[in-house]
């Protein structure tokens, strides 16, 4: 009986979540031979269960301030290891545990949904992040060759020489006494910027002056952000009081969350740094791996010598003439790395050394859980059930898309 | 060939030592380690000036005996002080482990201190050691014997579900197996771990159950240990008898193979499918040799070539597997040391596990490269 009222909360909890899904994954089956590639996983039921299980995810992170939830960190009293559906004593029309409570009285299916507003947006940018480091190196190394390659790949292989918790270890539990995930930072977020810089290096044909009108228009924007997230930027405490001063209007509470938003603006809050670097570190040479195999099997295309030919610069020929061209694998490498992004910061939240035991990540509430696994598994399935559906749901995906772009 | 070998175990020596020194530097340099290691010298009622004052004299500098000036002390970079790490570690001294407290490689027969010196009593007789093994010959061996039960049914199984997957390509069966390795290939060891822990060591009792009943992991204690005996090297030896039972080895074992099973399984499909759609197969159809034969004796050779390498290359993620799996199940192997190390900040038993393991991960890629070429006919010839 317990179950089906629990099935039954759950659906009705999560209704946003289950609109969204009914008109996005709707709406894009009826049309799913205008969508090109994303229409095309809809023709093959592995690919629609895989984005079911993305979307489901994507979708309950985005509306959770829609659902009727408690607060990640709210504990309510008398709920200390609770089994599901228990109803709080004391407080009118309260919302029962779901999944039941954790050691200190918090509802865990509230904080798994929190929890999704840490694990997707982290794996997303930590993956994109080792993208731009994957190709803006892969691409040099799989087209120049030589000396270059040489030497990259042989730094890439000996990252991956670390079995990745050795990486975790060096990088984030030794990190918190030391510079290293600073400097590792350092060098990663530069890559987006690299990035950036040969595309419009490329576009523009080298040097000109429209790359210096790009550069001075775009740079400072970046190089801002750049010293923000990686180096923590300090001084921002008069624009924010300026800001809090002309917008707040006079009234005390909107100031002080100008305030509070200006300086923390682009901040990444307390372990985070670490986590992020360590586990966009621990998927670059990956990345690179995938991308410099595509571009040494590209170059030798006709379209390559035949842009070779006309002379454009070789960032044109890369970025350009390349990578458009290998988008197909690279978008299936996506999806499966932003899930293994997923597992790796489950590690480091089991290991109890991710964004710590306070937040609502997956991996940290397996961590708070485990001891009492025996006792209580309710408070353990559920994250490691969620882990799980989203990694699935990528890893179907993936398979789906591969699937089809070989039929085409 | 032998060009190749040995310009391969160049470049594996050089990856070995840009690697060893990267760990080394970066706990070096980390303050809370150098800290543990001076609480661990001068006992835990240090002060934190006591602990630099010690952090400065002994390993920033290299002093006289009993000087306490630093300006007569020549300094003691890290590249030095990595130079005499390597040199001890060469030839097997490791040094000593804080958490442990006893030394990390080989055997002693007398006890020895944090020096590596013997300690004796008061009439200058060596005292003698219980535990002569170092931390990384027990804990090792406590992990082979993991990895070893691991290993078998975990390549048995991806081997069969990827040929059957590979022969029939494109069918019903191909579909289903190939969903089966990825769902595998979704549960990283913390969550196979619960879900399994929770099926059998809670709701069901399928595991208290069958542990009862069978018991056939225990052998391997009497093979390793007869093997040690063997052995000049003594890898082995009082490693905990109750460690290798099925009851103890059972859960660790389909956590860490589950999750490495559905790669080799998918890289083993590729490889059939690849070798079943060749022209020398289709001949041997055609000209009617059975179909269990041309699996069997034509196309298995070849197929199996690719995952052999593939194999292989699990090994970092198995190492991890194995890490987060002892982690879990308190299994008291490798990877249980490795996090008592970096938690406790023990400084040379990190530097000892990371090099080790990363020994281990090119060890593997060394076997796998040189064995991909003697395995492949075509590679062979030249």
């Amino acid at each position: 009986m317990v179950f089906f009222s629990l099935l039954g909360e759950f659906f009705v909890t999560l209704w946003p979540v289950w609109l969204a899904l009914l008109i996005v994954m709707g709406g894009s089956y009826m049309n799913r031979h205008r969508l090109g590639l994303y229409g095309h996983v809809y023709d093959s039921p592995v690919g629609i269960v895989g984005l079911f299980l993305v979307l489901f995810w994507v979708f309950a992170a985005l509306l959770a301030g829609f659902m009727d939830l408690y607060e990640p960190l709210e504990t309510v009293r008398g709920m200390k290891n609770k089994p599901p559906m228990t109803v709080p004593q004391g407080i009118e029309n309260a919302q029962p545990f779901i999944f039941g409570g954790d050691k200190i009285q918090r509802d865990v299916f509230s904080r798994i949904i929190w929890g999704t507003q840490l694990v997707l947006p982290i794996a997303i940018f930590a993956t994109a992040v080792s993208f731009t480091v994957g190709i803006t190196l892969g691409l040099a190394a799989g087209y120049k060759g030589g000396w270059l390659d040489t030497v990259l790949s042989f730094i890439a292989n000996a990252v991956l020489s670390f079995p990745v918790i050795v990486l975790f270890y060096l990088i984030v539990l030794m990190g918190k006494d030391s510079n290293l995930p600073i400097a590792l930072a350092g060098i990663i977020f530069l890559f987006p910027i690299a990035l950036l810089f040969f595309g419009l290096y490329g576009y523009f044909g080298g040097w000109s002056r429209k790359l210096l009108i790009a550069c001075l228009i775009v740079g400072p924007v970046l190089i801002f952000a750049y010293l923000r997230i990686a180096y923590n930027l300090p001084g921002l405490g008069w624009l924010a009081d300026w800001a809090a001063r002309t917008f707040g209007g006079g009234d005390q509470e909107t100031a002080s969350s100008i305030t509070i938003w200006v300086r923390d603006f682009l901040r990444l809050p307390g372990n985070m740094l670490n986590v992020f670097v360590a586990v966009s570190f621990a998927s670059a040479p990956g990345a690179f791996r995938i991308v410099r195999g595509l571009a040494l099997d590209t170059k030798t295309r006709d379209y390559v010598s035949a842009a070779e030919t006309r002379g454009e610069n070789s960032w044109y020929i890369m970025i350009f003439e390349i990578l458009p061209n290998v988008r197909g694998p690279l978008i299936v490498d996506a999806a499966l790395r932003v899930g293994y992004t997923t597992i790796l910061l489950g590690t480091l939240g089991f290991l109890g050394i991710g964004l710590g035991t306070e937040s609502p990540d997956w991996g940290s509430m397996i961590n708070l859980g485990r001891s009492l696994l025996r006792v209580y598994p309710h408070m353990v399935l559920p994250p490691a059930i969620a882990i799980m559906t989203l990694v699935l749901g990528l890893n179907l995906l993936a398979d789906a898309m591969r699937e089809q772009s070989l039929k085409d | 060939m032998l060009s190749f070998a040995l310009r391969r175990f160049f470049i594996l020596l050089l990856t070995l030592l840009v690697v060893s020194f990267a760990v080394f530097a970066v706990v070096a340099s980390n303050e809370r380690a150098l800290r543990a290691l001076a609480v661990g010298e001068l006992g835990s009622r240090t002060t934190p000036e006591e602990a630099k004052s010690w952090i400065n004299r002994e390993i920033f500098h290299q002093c006289p005996k009993g000087e306490r000036d630093l300006t007569k002390c020549t300094p003691y970079p890290v590249y030095e002080r990595y130079w005499d790490w390597l040199s001890g570690f060469v030839v097997g001294d490791w040094g000593y482990s804080i958490v442990f407290k006893k030394h990390i490689l080989g055997y002693s027969e007398f006890k020895l201190d944090s020096r590596g010196e013997v300690i004796k009593d008061r009439d200058g007789v060596p005292r003698p050691n219980k535990d002569p093994w170092g931390v990384i010959n027990e804990r090792l061996t406590a992990t082979g014997i993991l990895a070893f039960w691991t290993f078998i049914p975990m390549v048995f199984f991806a081997l069969l579900v990827g040929v059957i997957a590979g022969m029939n390509e494109g069918s019903k069966t191909d579909r289903s197996l190939s969903v089966l390795s990825i769902a595998t290939t979704s549960m990283p060891e913390y969550v196979s771990g619960i879900l399994f822990t929770v099926f059998f060591a809670t709701a069901f009792g399928v595991f208290a159950w069958l542990a009862a009943f069978f018991d056939l992991f225990a052998w391997t204690d009497t093979w390793f240990d007869s093997w040690a005996k063997r052995s000049p090297l003594k890898a082995v030896s009082n490693y905990d008898k109750d460690g290798t039972s099925f009851a103890v080895l059972f859960l660790p074992v389909i956590t860490v193979a589950i999750y490495g099973f559905g790669y080799i399984a998918r890289m083993t499909r590729a490889s059939m499918a690849e070798v079943m759609a060749s022209q020398y197969i289709r001949t041997a159809i055609l000209k009617g040799v059975p179909r269990r034969k041309v699996v069997l004796s034509h196309a298995l050779r070849n197929a199996l070539i690719a995952p052999f390498t593939i194999i292989m290359l699990q090994f970092p993620f198995l190492l991890s597997g194995v890490v987060i799996v002892e982690i879990i199940f308190n299994y008291k192997g490798f990877g249980f040391a490795l996090n008592r190390a970096a938690t406790n900040m023990d400084f040379n038993l990190i530097v000892a596990c990371s090099v080790v393991s990363v020994i281990v991960v090119l060890a593997t890629q060394f076997i796998s490269d040189i064995g991909y070429i003697i395995l492949n006919p075509r590679l062979r010839k030249q």
